[in-house]
């Protein structure tokens, strides 16, 4: 990583931008540090980053409020959202609204917080390049083909309704493109809830980092794929339909869609 | 004072019923008591009179005026009798017991002449009942009984030798016989207040005796459901109404304690939830004020990690700083969570591993207070489903509390781990049973071994009696009660609508004899037999879904102990035994832990000697 300004730190903590900056900087990025949402914006507007972190509680305007102005703003860099405020409606937002592409709850250690940088940068990156080659940017962008009646949330991962009132649930493409291929998945277990928003399954890339796969509908689960676990690079091959993780039973679909995209 | 009192209205209703009932019998007993006595004066008076009349016949006849005189003088002179008088037809009293009397003319308006003199012509012929008359001679006098007997003519009258009558004549006068009532009147008057005193007697006899049945049966078991209420809405769900009696009260109180107890544990709910929703908000504001300078250690300190290679001692210093934010990070997490009541992560890892991880983290506090750690950890433990950081946690939690209890004494914490095998028999308490007709058939009432017990009714012929089972699964300690061997002859049923609980057609597969069942809501039949010696029980729906092994580790202490009163609330939240010293969370959250991890958490402890606390978890699939 030897770019310039690679990526912006917006937290009212100073620790906690120092911190951030101090560890980016060790892996050769080149970082910047604002101290509010104000800051920040003149500081998009001065740079060019290519990827902003930003907490969600700060005073004047909230990481959420900053989203909206950066895109009033026409910036489409790639924000992700942190907080030590970690409900599950912060983390569905921050996967959904327009902009933040990831979230990182607080207190983080540096390497999973260069994990998820490193993997929002590629994924940007892919993104940039998927860009360049003149196919739509909609961040959803496609190595492997998604059905076009699966949930997405964000671009990490999906879920598919079925008419037994079931669903399955996966990882997408540009997720496992973005970590660099996933050599092993730590799944869940039958029987067990899984929470919309939070994570579901870990997923190890073949440096060691650990990705977390935020769950893209809450539920019981029903059914988890052996396939998946045994061959995880079936999973890359094929996400969307042999390389599917859990076969749940949603507990609360209605309320969960809204916060998907098709 | 006393109208708003249904005891009292119900013993006055009583006491003015019998008043008038036993005074209408009085009345009439009175009155023909005076009427029969009265009958009798009447028919002695008729005898004397006839008995003077023919006394005097004789002389009469003779007109032995003299003897006549004399005759009556000596009549009229008893003590029974007032007097004796002769009238004429013309009215004279011609004879007398009084003599001053003799010759003096008497009106045919007087007392003794009206009955025949009263209208114009004067009757001939009397009624022997006409004959009486009951007269007072001036106000205060004594009653007086008079009885007129009418001297008809007779051939002997006209054939004499005085000649004093004509044949025509048919009355020649009427002998007046007055007898005084002063002894009827008296027997009278003294019956009367016999049956008086009698009456008041009775009634006040009956009042006692309703008044005290009423006060026995009404007044004191509303009194003690009055208390009760009263106890109750004064907030005290730990009353109860003793219940004393079956009857429609007794069945009151029952309901009134049932409602109480199921008050109470609503009650509780809802302030563990109250309490749950209070942390709720706590544990978001802590949250987000501890996870900020969590965020700079974890990163700060992480970051120096990487940076740490080739510096084994500061490496490891670091690695438990690293570690130990996390574990900050995940309790801050499960406080959340312990709000929200999620689920834990769960990853296969070894128990022995995390008992080890967390007596690190408190080794130097523990060795600082002198305090001895003893591990028997069994390493034939396979690996269990838990999230390591929770399970962590709650060891971490139990040996500060044992350290706690030890306090700056030395003191012996011992850690034992084990693999167990649990069969639900022994383990599960079933805390609700329904008969065929979903009357609740536990017994709150009567406990084995501290658990509210499971009632029946046998019936064997005339023979019936309650019986009380052990409502630990799988236990065989029942309160029998002198039930007859259990046979096809026997009856077991719900005591409260004796709906039969006997499964037909299935005989006990152990033993052959008849089999019971219940319903445990949500969780399908159990059933058992009772035949001496068998013991065969089963559960279908916590059979089939059991998972028999388990890891059971102990945490023991030689502290204080925790007195008895504070063991049922230790896994409550903010229950501190800790005074100023703990937050009363560590306990509620330990309990919290476990039990997501479909595990238990026992306590046994004896102050002065120590405490145990037991973890099961199931090892599960």
């Amino acid at each position: 990583m030897n770019l310039l300004k690679d990526i912006l730190v917006i937290d009212d903590e100073p620790m906690v931008t120092r911190a951030v900056v101090k560890i980016c900087s060790a892996e050769g990025m080149k970082v910047s540090a604002a101290g509010h949402a104000t800051e920040a914006l003149q500081k998009v507007e001065e740079n060019e980053f290519r990827l902003i972190l930003c907490d969600i509680m700060m005073p004047e305007l909230n990481g959420f409020q900053f989203l909206e102005e950066l895109s009033k703003r026409g910036i489409h860099t790639p924000v992700v959202m942190m907080t030590g405020y970690s409900t599950v409606e912060n983390a569905v937002r921050s996967l959904t609204s327009t902009g933040a592409v990831d979230y990182i709850p607080k207190p983080f250690t540096a390497d999973e917080l260069l994990t998820i940088i490193q993997r929002n940068l590629r994924c940007s990156e892919l993104l940039n390049k998927a860009e360049s080659a003149s196919l739509p940017r909609n961040g959803l962008m496609t190595y492997v083909p998604c059905p076009t009646d699966y949930y997405k949330l964000g671009y990490v991962s999906w879920a598919q309704m079925d008419n037994k009132g079931t669903a399955r649930i996966g990882v997408s493409d540009l997720f496992l493109k973005a970590a660099e291929g996933i050599i092993g998945f730590e799944l869940s277990f039958p029987g067990e809830d899984l929470l919309q928003g939070v994570p579901c399954a870990e997923g190890k890339a073949p440096d060691g980092s650990v990705h977390s796969i935020m769950c893209p509908l809450s539920g019981r689960i029903l059914e988890v794929n052996a396939l998946a676990q045994s061959t995880p690079s079936l999973v890359e091959k094929d996400p969307y339909f042999r390389g599917w993780l859990y076969q749940i039973l949603p507990s609360n679909p209605a309320s969960d869609l809204q916060w998907l995209s098709l | 004072m006393f109208n708003n009192k249904i005891g009292f209205k119900l013993t006055f209703g009583v006491v003015l019923t019998l008043l008038i009932a036993i005074g209408i019998f009085a009345f009439f007993n009175i009155q023909s008591e005076k009427k029969s006595l009265l009958t009798e004066v009447e028919r002695h008076a008729n005898q004397l009179s006839d008995a003077v009349k023919s006394d005097t016949e004789y002389d009469m006849l003779h007109n032995d005026r003299a003897r006549i005189h004399e005759s009556i003088h000596r009549i009229g002179n008893q003590e029974s009798i007032d007097r004796v008088r002769v009238f004429n037809k013309a009215g004279e009293i011609i004879y007398s017991s009084d003599p001053e009397e003799i010759g003096a003319m008497v009106d045919q308006k007087a007392e003794s002449c009206y009955r025949c003199h009263s209208a114009g012509e004067p009757l001939r012929r009397l009624d022997q009942k006409e004959r009486t008359r009951i007269f007072r001679l001036h106000k205060d006098s004594p009653r007086l009984l008079g009885i007129i007997n009418p001297i008809y003519n007779a051939e002997s009258c006209w054939t004499a030798a005085c000649h004093a009558h004509p044949e025509s004549q048919t009355v020649l006068g009427v002998l007046d016989v007055t007898i005084p009532l002063t002894e009827v009147d008296r027997n009278i008057r003294r019956s009367q207040l016999a049956i008086v005193i009698l009456a008041i007697g009775a009634i006040l006899i009956l009042s006692i005796i309703v008044g005290f049945m009423v006060r026995w049966w009404i007044d004191r078991p509303i009194r003690e459901l009055l208390t009760g209420i009263k106890h109750v809405s004064g907030g005290d769900l730990a009353y109860r109404v003793k219940v004393k009696s079956e009857d429609e009260l007794g069945v009151l109180a029952n309901s009134f304690n049932n409602m109480t107890e199921n008050l109470a544990e609503a009650r509780l709910q809802l302030f563990q939830s109250d309490k749950l929703a209070s942390l709720g908000r706590l544990a978001a504001g802590v949250a987000h004020e501890i996870n900020n300078p969590l965020t700079a250690v974890l990163t700060n300190s992480s970051y120096l990690l990487k940076r740490s290679q080739g510096q084994p001692e500061t490496k490891e210093d670091l690695q438990v700083i690293v570690s130990e934010t996390i574990r900050c990070r995940e309790i801050v997490k499960s406080l959340l969570d312990f709000a929200r009541q999620t689920v834990p992560k769960k990853r296969k890892a070894d128990i022995n591993e995390i008992i080890r991880r967390a007596e690190k983290v408190i080794e130097n506090q523990l060795s600082m207070k002198q305090i001895e750690l003893v591990m028997d950890l069994d390493t034939e433990i396979p690996n269990v489903r838990v999230d390591s950081n929770q399970i962590q946690q709650v060891f971490i939690n139990l040996m500060v509390n044992a350290s706690d209890a030890i306090g700056d004494n030395s003191g012996v914490i011992r850690i034992t781990s084990k693999r167990i095998s649990l069969s639900p028999a022994g383990v599960l308490q079933i805390k609700r049973a329904l008969c065929p007709k979903r009357h609740d058939l536990v017994d709150r009432k009567v406990r084995i071994e501290g658990k509210p017990a499971i009632s029946m009714r046998y019936r064997k012929q005339k023979q019936t009696g309650i019986i009380h089972l052990n409502p630990m699964y799988g236990s065989n300690d029942h309160r029998l009660n002198g039930m007859p061997e259990f046979d096809n002859s026997v009856e077991l049923q719900c005591p409260d609508c004796s709906a039969s609980l006997i499964v037909e057609g299935e005989p006990c597969p152990k033993c052959g004899g008849p089999i019971y069942a219940f319903e445990v809501p949500l969780k399908g039949l159990v059933k058992g037999c009772l035949t001496h010696g068998c013991a065969w029980h089963h559960w279908k729906q916590v059979e089939s879904s059991w998972n028999d092994e388990y890891v059971e580790v102990q945490v023991i202490d030689d502290g204080c102990g925790i007195p008895e009163e504070q063991l049922s609330k230790l896994f409550e939240p903010f229950a501190t035994t800790k005074g100023q010293k703990g937050t009363g969370l560590g306990l509620a959250v330990t309990w919290g832990i476990v039990d997501n991890h479909n595990g238990t958490i026992t306590v046994e402890s004896e102050v002065g000697v120590g405490t145990t606390f037991i973890i099961q978890i199931p090892i599960g699939s």
